[in-house]
């Protein structure tokens, strides 16, 4: 893997201006893939780094937020091959701006692992989130995202054991995520901010040099309280508001830019 | 891929929980990492634990009402002509089918481990009523996940649940079937994970699930074992085991105990819901060659298009009506020790019709799809050959779906 990856460089450039990355989640296709394509770019002018979901009908971690924009992607047709395209389109007027795919193994398996990586290296997604594919069971495909310049993102969770925990960041790449509470993404965050942060250092103490960002339950209420971090990440919120806009018959676009920016806010 | 003699086949995975290298495993989230590792301690320490045998034989004989009978279907066999008809009718066991073993085993775990809530996904309704049934005998707080649709179609089996002290959710994402409600369980197993413990419902799911639910619906075989030592002096020369799959836990607990044996000596045929007759959606992903791919945890045959979005299934029987199947039933298609095939829903009402009129049984529509098979090859096979339907399930909770199809009942 290349030592500076523009993952690490978004997190190099958030520290410099003394305040948390941000990281914002939308799902491909949703609610259009021009849509789609088109709140990705206006949100990376404020967001450090874009997750992009990969829809998947059967997604075993997500709340409804996010349920609902998979579903509705679906249901515009967007595919696999769409997604990368998508990804193409925003690199090319936003090359510096690393994108992360995020989605569930069968969509890996049924493209082919090697393809699917291959098709990753060329759209240059920058890292992949494979939400059901933990350690250790993910090491050989972690490996192989590495050997092509993939960042592989590894989740550790409340749960997981403090012996685990030290093999997991030892096998990690430039960024790691932590869920913030027992919760599938959305949910009400019910775990106190000093709690989580208390759990965050823990990771931060095995090794300094990773980045660690927390996710699930971050909104406009609870991101400031989680500054400290070096990176937060919001999903179902921006999910409900594309949803919220469509019932309204609003601009989607218009109103999730506008939350974006909010967030940013938040945590200069 | 080879079957490995004198193990049970729960057994026979590698470290990663894979059968035959392929089926199975643990494609969770890493929240779940924990609670599953806790789990299969527990349940390692517990079946070699004589104290906890002991407690599961007394409930499953006082409880559940073990053993069930095996009965000579003689009307249907002379009528067929052909190969001998048995039944074993799990269907007495409490509750109506043989849900009850896995519900009964889940909710002694859960109060080993000291957790006070307890959660089930359902589709027919037994899964989730046995599960309350259970949860109420050992007093525990109970939830039950099951699709909106499912819910519409088994009442009677609803209205038991609710009985029995036990507080259903209905599931209105997806095609709100049990696949929907799996994962809506597992959703909030993850959200939960820290006081509850979740009951799978079939031998699907993450690799300790699997055997969780084979290990407590093995019972079905080592009952039939013995009964049929006492009605023929020894195992018959050519037999039949015929079976519905869906997720195939009737299966394989009927089976388990006869896997060693030659297949040309025992045959093992599972049959799957091939949806109506003229619908191209189905709940076959064996018997109709479905792809490998990865639902609720775990990689096996799985009715999906080829971008992996899980296919919808559609089935007169809502038991059967699931996209995935048990990996160790891929394991046994792959090894070539089962034959899988599937009947469709016209078919399993039509033996459904045949078997009520020549016999005091009231098989579900679930076993009706295994009747079905039995109908189609019994005339056909010789006077010593001995065909044995697992009848797993009562017909009272489709009440409403016979009437609708068959009119009067």
């Amino acid at each position: 893997m290349k030592k500076n990856s523009l993952i690490n460089q978004s997190f190099q450039n958030a520290k410099n201006e003394k305040r948390p990355a941000l990281l914002t989640y939308t799902v491909a296709g949703d609610f259009t893939k021009k849509k789609s394509l088109e709140i990705l770019k206006s949100i990376s002018n404020y967001a450090d780094i874009c997750e992009l979901g990969f829809p998947h009908n059967t997604p075993i971690a997500d709340g409804g937020q996010i349920q609902t924009s998979a579903y509705r992607a679906i249901k515009n047709g967007v595919k696999i091959n769409d997604v990368f395209s998508i990804v193409s389109n925003f690199k090319k007027s936003k090359k510096n701006k690393p994108i992360i795919l995020m989605g569930y193994y069968n969509m890996v398996y049924q493209y082919n692992e090697n393809k699917f990586i291959l098709k990753c290296k060329k759209a240059k997604v920058d890292g992949l989130i494979i939400v059901d594919l933990p350690y250790p069971e993910n090491k050989k495909f972690a490996s192989k995202c590495k050997r092509n310049n993939i960042n592989f993102i590894q989740l550790i969770s409340p749960t997981t054991s403090k012996s685990r925990l030290t093999k997991i960041v030892n096998d990690s790449h430039d960024m790691i995520y932590y869920i913030s509470m027992l919760s599938t993404t959305g949910g009400k965050l019910k775990v106190s901010a000093k709690e989580i942060i208390k759990q965050y250092q823990k990771i931060k103490n095995h090794n300094k040099s990773k980045n660690v960002v927390i996710g699930f339950g971050i909104t406009e209420k609870t991101i400031e309280s989680l500054k400290k971090a070096d990176g937060l990440v919001v999903g179902s919120a921006i999910c409900k508001e594309i949803t919220r806009s469509i019932k309204k018959r609003q601009n989607a676009v218009t109103n999730v830019i506008n939350l974006v920016k909010k967030l940013k806010n938040k945590i200069k | 891929m080879k079957l490995k003699k004198k193990i049970p086949l729960i057994d026979q995975h590698d470290k990663f929980g894979f059968w035959g290298g392929k089926f199975g495993g643990n494609f969770i989230p890493e929240t779940l990492k924990k609670p599953i590792e806790d789990l299969t301690k527990e349940f390692e320490k517990l079946r070699k634990d004589q104290k906890f045998i002991k407690k599961r034989d007394f409930y499953f004989k006082n409880f559940i009402g073990s053993p069930t009978s095996f009965i000579k279907l003689e009307n249907l066999s002379n009528y067929l002509g052909g190969a001998q008809i048995w039944a074993k009718v799990v269907s007495e066991a409490n509750g109506g089918a043989h849900k009850i073993y896995n519900a009964t085993v889940h909710a002694l775990i859960c109060k080993a481990m000291g957790k006070k809530y307890i959660i089930g996904d359902t589709g027919a309704g037994y899964a989730g009523k046995m599960l309350s049934m259970a949860a109420k005998k050992f007093g525990l707080k109970c939830k039950i996940f099951m699709g909106a649709k499912d819910i519409k179609r088994q009442k009677p089996n609803c209205d038991a649940m609710r009985k029995n002290g036990a507080e259903i959710v209905p599931v209105y994402s997806g095609s709100q079937t049990l696949v929907d409600a799996v994962s809506e369980c597992m959703r909030y197993w993850v959200s939960n994970c820290d006081n509850t413990h979740m009951c799978v419902g079939s031998t699907v799911g993450p690799n300790i699930f699997v055997k969780i639910c084979g290990w407590s619906t093995a019972q079905i075989s080592r009952e039939l074992k013995a009964q049929l030592k006492e009605k023929f002096k020894k195992v018959p020369k050519k037999l039949k085991l015929i079976n519905c799959v869906g997720g195939g836990s009737s299966a394989y607990g009927f089976w388990s105990e006869f896997i060693d044996y030659d297949k040309k000596h025992i045959e093992l045929i599972g049959v799957e819901a091939g949806g109506p007759k003229k619908s191209l959606l189905h709940a076959a992903p064996l018997s109709r060659n479905a792809k490998i791919g990865i639902l609720h945890g775990a990689a096996s045959y799985v009715c999906q298009n080829n971008e992996g979005q899980i296919h919808e299934t559609e089935s007169i029987s809502a038991g059967l009506d699931y996209p995935g199947v048990s990996p160790i039933h891929c394991f046994l298609k792959d090894t070539k020790r089962a034959r899988y095939t599937y009947a469709t829903d016209e078919e399993a009402l039509t033996a459904y019709q045949l078997v009520t009129k020549f016999e005091k049984l009231n098989p579900s529509l679930e076993p009706s799809h295994a009747f079905a098979e039995t109908i189609k090859i019994a005339p056909k096979l010789s006077k010593n050959t001995i065909l044995i339907v697992n009848s797993c399930g009562d017909a009272k909770k489709d009440r409403d779906i016979l009437k609708e199809r068959l009119g009067k009942n």
